[in-house]
């Protein structure tokens, strides 16, 4: 790694340390009911994640990413139960995902659709998923050894230690695997922006026929990140069906498409850190309001993104980042000229 | 007419490029020759920039053939144009707003060399074309003519052999564009150029061969001094402008 790329990754890395510190920290402090909790969130904010890589990043404004989400867990799931085992379903459940989207994406990008209908095909492919799955109850419907089991959905395998299908984890070290895999998807992420890569899909981000014209074959650039979200967005499925014990349809439904956009608008886009952090945010305020029944859940969620929407449209985390830019420039010459030369931001 | 050094690097055959009833380019034959700087005129709508997007392949042509070094080029991707070493410019200007002049140009240094060239050929790109003070600033904060610079920066920084430019000097304060004027003529040194203008003056300044554009069609290629001297050529263009 350069040191220029060192520099660039500083915040990324620093709060990475954070988040090993609260994987381990938590376990001694929460009680297991809040671990396993936090372990949905983690799954969810690894969903957030991938989003706010495509879209806040690449550019790509995908309605469906949950689509990736909910098939990584299926694919997981179903895997598992016929393989016996945690360990090759969970490199199928990112690969398969990974190359359903990398087949959808083709069509999609070589195809030049537009940015409206890439929004429009990816939510349909994700409604698409919901229905079909949840007319599967009867008995016909297996793969292998698995019941796909309709709107109850299939109980998934927990998670085992590597190549030994007979020990598996406990909920607390699910927890420690999804904290892992947050952390790990968030600075392979962060570091993926700061490549040739991320920044000539960040240039498309901007100016699509300039990319172009430079000789960049932006059509590549933007499957290969969008193949890229897919596979983490089947990192947090995984994570997801075993913080749950299970995985319905109900995954694919409009109300969680929705969500994972409220997330990266609420976290900010362009940066990493925001929509993860806005997950878990979020996911404490509806468990909170879940348990009261004055304000409606939903209610609340629209009423927050509207407030974001027109009071805060950069979201959070960039919000912030510019504030804090703006009192580091009142400061003197000196402290100035460390600040980072490029515009966006790999918090 | 100068017919100049070697190896032709731009043709057009026959090419049109028709919008419903509009014939924005109609049966134009074109030829560049190697380390040729050649200038587009013509008045408003006159099909320049139609012609222009179907030789970097914004545009696929009605018809017709696009050759760019002996390679068919017509309807192809505008990436795969720019693959071949062509630096563009568009008539409106295309940059990454929200990212700094310098990751603008670097952007287009990487796009042929590693790591390390990149970054330098980024500074060196910087420094000639004096944008330092602002190598930091987004894009989008500066100035139209700053911007349409930045551009002509990006376009430098790939070392094209062949430079296409649509209206460079758009915007521009006078020094500018007698920069601009100056950038052109050192680029000329080693690549082939064809500037699309509308500025007499500016074409004065480079004055070499100049296609006089209308209605879709070359009316004339001559030089300069011929063309003003031409009546046809006044009526059409000149007469209400220069
Ligand atoms: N996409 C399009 N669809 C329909 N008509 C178009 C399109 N693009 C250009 N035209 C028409 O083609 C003609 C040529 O336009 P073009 O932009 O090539 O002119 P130009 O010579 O570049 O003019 P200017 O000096 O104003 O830039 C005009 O009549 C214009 O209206
Ligand atoms: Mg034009």
């Amino acid at each position: 790694m350069s040191s220029g790329m060192l520099r660039q990754m500083r915040p990324t890395l620093v709060y990475a340390l954070l988040g090993i510190v609260f994987m381990f920290a938590a376990p001694h402090v929460l009680q297991l009911f809040t671990i396993i909790n936090l372990t949905t969130a983690i799954a969810l904010a690894i969903l957030a994640l991938s989003l706010a890589l495509i879209w806040g990043y690449g550019g790509i404004l995908c309605f469906g990413q949950v689509a990736f989400f909910g098939l990584g867990a299926y694919v997981y799931t179903i895997s598992a139960i016929n393989i016996g085992g945690s360990t090759w379903a969970i490199l199928i459940a990112v690969l398969l995902t990974s190359a359903f989207a990398a087949a959808l994406g083709y069509f999609i990008f070589f195809g030049r659709v537009s940015d409206v209908y890439l929004g429009v095909i990816t939510l349909t492919v994700t409604l698409i998923f919901f229905s079909l799955i949840r007319r599967t109850s009867g008995p016909e419907y297996k793969i292998g050894k698995a019941l796909l089991g309709g709107f109850n959905g299939v109980s998934s395998p927990p998670i085992n230690l590597p190549w030994d299908a007979r020990t598996f984890l406990f909920p607390e070290q699910v927890f420690y695997v999804a904290m892992a895999a947050l952390i790990l998807c968030y600075v392979f992420a962060g570091w993926l922006v700061n490549t040739k890569f991320g920044r000539v899909c960040v240039s498309i981000r901007e100016n699509e026929l300039r990319s172009e014209l430079l000789g960049y074959d932006v059509r590549l650039y933007k499957l290969g990140i969008f193949t890229i979200g897919a596979g983490i967005a089947a990192v947090g499925g995984v994570m997801f069906c075993n913080g749950v014990g299970r995985i319905t349809p109900d995954v694919f439904n409009l109300y969680n498409a929705a969500l994972t956009i409220i997330w990266v608008i609420v976290g900010g886009r362009g940066t990493l850190i925001g929509p993860a952090g806005a997950t878990f945010a979020l996911f404490y305020l509806t468990s909170a309001l879940g348990g009261q029944s004055v304000l409606n859940n939903n209610l609340v969620l629209g009423v927050i993104l509207i407030v974001f929407v027109l009071l805060v449209p950069k979201g959070v985390a960039p919000t912030v980042i510019d504030w804090v830019n703006r009192r580091r420039r009142k400061r003197p010459v000196r402290s100035r000229r460390r600040r980072r030369s490029r515009a966006e931001d790999a918090g | 007419m100068t017919r100049q050094r070697g190896e032709v690097v731009v043709e057009t055959r026959d090419l049109c490029m028709h919008f419903g009833g509009v014939r924005a380019v109609d049966q134009v034959d074109f030829t560049l020759f190697d380390r040729e700087l050649r200038c587009l005129i013509g008045p408003n709508g006159a099909g320049k920039s139609t012609f222009f997007k179907c030789l970097t392949g914004q545009l696929t042509p009605t018809s017709g053939d696009v050759i760019i070094r002996g390679q068919e080029m017509t309807g192809a991707e505008p990436f795969e144009v720019a693959s071949l070493g062509v630096g563009i410019k568009t008539q409106v200007p295309n940059v990454f707003d929200g990212l700094t002049v310098e990751e603008n140009i670097w952007l287009s240094a990487r796009r042929w060399h590693g790591e390390s060239r990149a970054r330098s050929l980024t500074a060196e790109t910087i420094e000639r074309l004096r944008l330092g003070d602002i190598r930091r600033t987004l894009v989008g904060q500066l100035a139209h003519g700053q911007r349409q610079w930045v551009e002509l920066g990006m376009v430098v920084a790939a070392e094209p052999w062949l430079v296409l430019l649509d209206e460079p000097a758009a915007g521009m304060t006078h020094e500018e564009t007698y920069r601009t004027v100056e950038l052109i003529e050192e680029i000329n040194k080693t690549s082939a150029l064809i500037v699309v203008e509308h500025d007499m003056q500016f074409i004065r300044m480079i004055s070499r061969t100049v296609t006089l554009f209308h209605e879709g069609r070359i009316l004339m290629q001559d030089t300069m001094e011929a063309i003003s001297a031409d009546p046809r050529a006044r009526e059409v263009y000149l007469g209400h402008r220069a």
